[in-house]
């Protein structure tokens, strides 16, 4: 089961004891903040998890991997994230599990 | 935008929270990121994305100093797809503002 907004919402409520409504509003504007400051061409860096990084990409011809026909890919601003050292480490300890 | 700048907008947008409880905030659901990501758990936000951990296989690598084979592992990196509107929002505004640090 992956984690939702929800999930993150009750771990304020349990940990630092914001009520329902605060925790869940603290985890909205958390992801709206993020995706605000991107919207404006700020990078977000957050030290301990990762950047969120913008990069404006050139056309380029493409194809529909289905029927083989040529559609040119449009230039573009994509977000890319890079993983901070603390967080690559803790995942690659990560045996997996199934 | 820094982690610090980002509990100071946060802490703006809820006057009725002191700074010190914004902080705490942020740092919690970020552990909690980290936490998931690091027992295999996904993570999805609508409307922004989805982080997972995707496998790198088994390879062999090379001591750069020494130039001796090493065996490496299969280990698992964190990946994000950013979601819908957070890609829309973004490449609408590619034409009106320039990537800032």
């Amino acid at each position: 089961m992956a984690l939702t907004k929800a999930d993150f919402a009750e771990r304020l409520f349990d940990e630092l004891g914001l009520n329902k409504r605060e925790a869940k509003e603290m985890v909205e504007l958390f992801f709206e903040e993020i995706k605000g400051s991107l919207e404006n061409g700020e990078q977000v860096k957050i030290s301990g998890f990762g950047k969120f990084e913008l990069r404006d990409k050139n056309s380029r011809p493409g194809r529909n991997p289905k029927t083989g026909e040529e559609i040119p890919i449009t230039a573009r601003r994509v977000v890319t994230f890079r993983s901070g050292q603390k967080l690559k480490a803790r995942v690659e300890a990560y045996a997996g599990a199934e | 935008m820094t982690k610090s700048e980002l509990i100071e907008a946060l802490a703006r947008q809820q006057p009725h929270l002191a700074q010190k409880d914004v902080e705490l905030a942020v740092k919690c659901i970020i552990e909690k990121m980290n936490q998931a990501l690091s027992s295999g758990e996904r993570i999805e936000i609508r409307g922004f994305g989805s982080f997972s951990l995707h496998e790198r296989p088994p390879r062999m690598g090379r001591n750069p100093k020494t130039g001796d084979s090493v065996a490496l592992a299969k280990k698992y990196v964190p990946h994000f797809k950013p979601g819908k509107e957070l890609r829309d929002r973004v490449d609408e505004s590619r034409g009106k503002c320039k990537i800032i640090d």
